[in-house]
């Protein structure tokens, strides 16, 4: 099976500071990948460089065979890659439908090339697709009762959910979640994520993830990269990947002895 | 859904209203005229605001559109009123098209000093062009409608009733505009620019799109001016012009299409009265009118219907 992202040998330095040392990734079609590492390792960076916000030194990125190194970021996610953000990206003077919408109503553009179809139309209730379509995206992502309030007002964990269903709605065959359960209380955080993965995985969208809760990366997904100083230190199923002497020495660090006893009070 | 209608159903009333009001009131015919036409400027002003955008110098397309309509009724012995309108949104429309490739590009003040910039350019040319007039300008030859010759009070309406439908028609197909993919991006490029590129969307287009409808609005606006008021000059795109623009947007407030044409009604009503009762302190009577707005109505004349409206369901 050929892979739907292949990244071979990225380098990127930001002056001094090698952020990306000869990363090469390729991530199968429905995977669900989770990308772990300290601050700095390199994980934004390799998310950064794939979506198109920064143009790697060295190395080669394709999606679905076609070269998409020197895109900008709006080419490459009209190919298919949409991302959520770590601080959720929202129109704030708009609502919670309103945001699904604009997302939508560009999906919508993108897809039908010819003119005529993407001509403004002045017919009365030609949107009605549309707004059934956001209305349905909302149910998924449990956001109804937030339906008309203004994303500006909104509490954190629903921001979150709100960001993540507006990179869906543009309807991508890949999507990049950077950290979506940071600024979250532990209570939610798990709430999010079976919302989102049920929303998302029901679309058979293929998942990158950045997370530093191992409870998380541990739970969802199906394939874990360990990063560490600009570069790949483990690659594997997550049990593999934790349980990797260098990745519990330089990545994981406390949080692993956390883990067993969570995991170990779950059992219980 | 509703709230669709409900603009649909003010447009067409104050259409009738207004229609019925040119005729009882033959004296206002005039003032009526050129708000209306002031207002087709303001509701392109009032879509790039809504965008995020302020442009300091709709007086350019305002200019180029008079300019069009006196110099081929004085040069060329074009006449036809609709003809004449039309060469006003073509000739607004053009110029916005070649500036968009500049002007998509700057955001902020940039944009409005850019734009300034373009519209004192005009202006610098037509001052020193003796051809066209230079600072005194020249008179605008009397237009036809479906060739048909048509004078005194007869001439003024017919003017006027055009100047309703084309405002009633911009004004409607803008509302529909702003329920349309494209039109949707206005308030996302406002808010959060970046988001709007990560989902897949050129701001930069769309700004180049947005710029030339209000462009082409403005040149409208001055083909309409041009034949109400019978003489240009170049003051229409001196920044003073483009500066009262802003002005009565701001007075109007960006809640509604119907809010240019209500604040430039207003502005205007304003001005005559101030004008007739204090000549040399009327900018201060002006002033004044805006500053009340802004203290007691900080989004414009319009949000006065949403206190209303507020008031009225409990």
């Amino acid at each position: 099976m050929t892979p739907l992202l292949d990244a071979q040998g990225l380098c990127k330095k930001f002056g001094a500071v090698t952020a990306a040392w000869g990363i090469s990734i390729s991530v199968e079609p429905d995977a669900v990948v989770g990308l772990i590492g300290t601050n700095g390792a390199g994980k934004t960076t390799f998310v950064n460089m794939v979506t198109g916000y920064i143009k790697p030194d060295a190395g080669v990125i394709s999606f679905k065979g076609q070269e998409v190194t020197a895109l900008h970021p709006r080419q490459i996610t009209r190919l298919g890659i949409c991302r959520s953000f770590q601080i959720p990206q929202l129109y704030h003077s708009l609502t919670v439908l309103e945001n699904v919408v604009v997302a939508l109503g560009i999906a919508l553009r993108n897809s039908k090339r010819s003119r005529w179809a993407r001509a403004p139309k002045f017919v009365p209730g030609h949107e009605a697709p549309l707004m059934a379509a956001a209305e349905k995206m909302l149910d998924r992502f449990g956001l109804r009762q937030y339906r008309s309030s203004l994303a500006g007002v909104l509490p954190e964990g629903v921001r979150k959910l709100l960001d993540i269903a507006m990179a869906l709605a543009v309807k991508p065959e890949m999507l990049i979640l950077d950290e979506p359960t940071s600024g979250v209380s532990s209570d939610e955080k798990f709430g999010i994520m079976d919302t989102v993965m049920s929303a998302v995985r029901s679309d058979g969208v293929t998942v990158l993830f950045v997370e530093h809760d191992m409870e998380i990366v541990s739970r969802y997904s199906k394939r874990v990269i360990a990063f560490y100083e600009g570069r790949v230190l483990a690659d594997g199923a997550p049990a593999h990947v934790l349980g990797d002497p260098d990745v519990r020495k330089y990545v994981v660090g406390g949080q692993v002895a956390e883990l067993a006893g969570s995991k170990e009070s779950a059992r219980a | 859904m509703k709230r669709a209608d409900s603009t649909l159903v003010v447009l067409v009333a104050a259409l009738l209203v207004l229609l019925v009001l040119g005729l009882l009131l033959p004296k206002w015919l005039f003032l009526l005229t050129l708000s209306l036409g002031k207002g087709l400027v303001i509701l392109g002003l009032l879509l790039l605001l809504r965008t995020g955008l302020v442009s300091f110098g709709q007086g350019l397309f305002y200019c180029l559109g008079a300019y069009a309509v006196g110099s081929l009724g004085q040069f060329l012995g074009i006449k036809d009123m609709l003809l004449l309108l039309l060469t006003g949104v073509v000739i607004g429309s053009v110029v916005a098209f070649l500036l968009g490739f500049l002007m998509a590009k700057y955001r902020d003040i940039f944009f409005a000093m850019l734009s300034l910039a373009f519209s004192m350019i005009l202006y610098g040319l037509l001052v020193r062009t003796a051809a066209l007039g230079s600072t005194d300008g020249f008179n605008v030859p009397p237009p036809t409608l479906l060739g048909r010759p048509i004078g005194g009070e007869a001439h003024q309406y017919a003017l006027f009733a055009v100047a309703c439908a084309l405002a009633f028609v911009a004004a409607l197909m803008m509302h529909a505009y702003f329920e349309t993919p494209l039109g949707r991006l206005s308030p996302a490029i406002r808010d959060n620019e970046i988001r709007v590129e990560y989902m897949g969307a050129s701001v930069r287009h769309a700004i180049h799109v947005k710029y030339v409808i209000a462009g082409a609005l403005a040149g409208l606006g001055g083909a309409l001016t041009a034949m109400t008021v019978g003489h240009i000059d170049p003051d229409l795109a001196y920044w003073t012009t483009s500066g009262e623009f802003i002005f009565v947007a701001i007075l109007s407030g960006t809640g509604s299409v119907i809010a240019p044409f209500l604040g430039s009604l207003v502005f205007e009503v304003i001005r005559t009265y101030a004008y007739q009762y204090s000549p040399n302190t009327w900018q201060l009577v002006v002033g004044s009118a805006l500053l009340i707005v802004i203290v007691f109505l900080p989004s414009g004349l319009w949000s006065v219907f949403w206190y209303l409206r507020r008031r009225g369901s409990p």
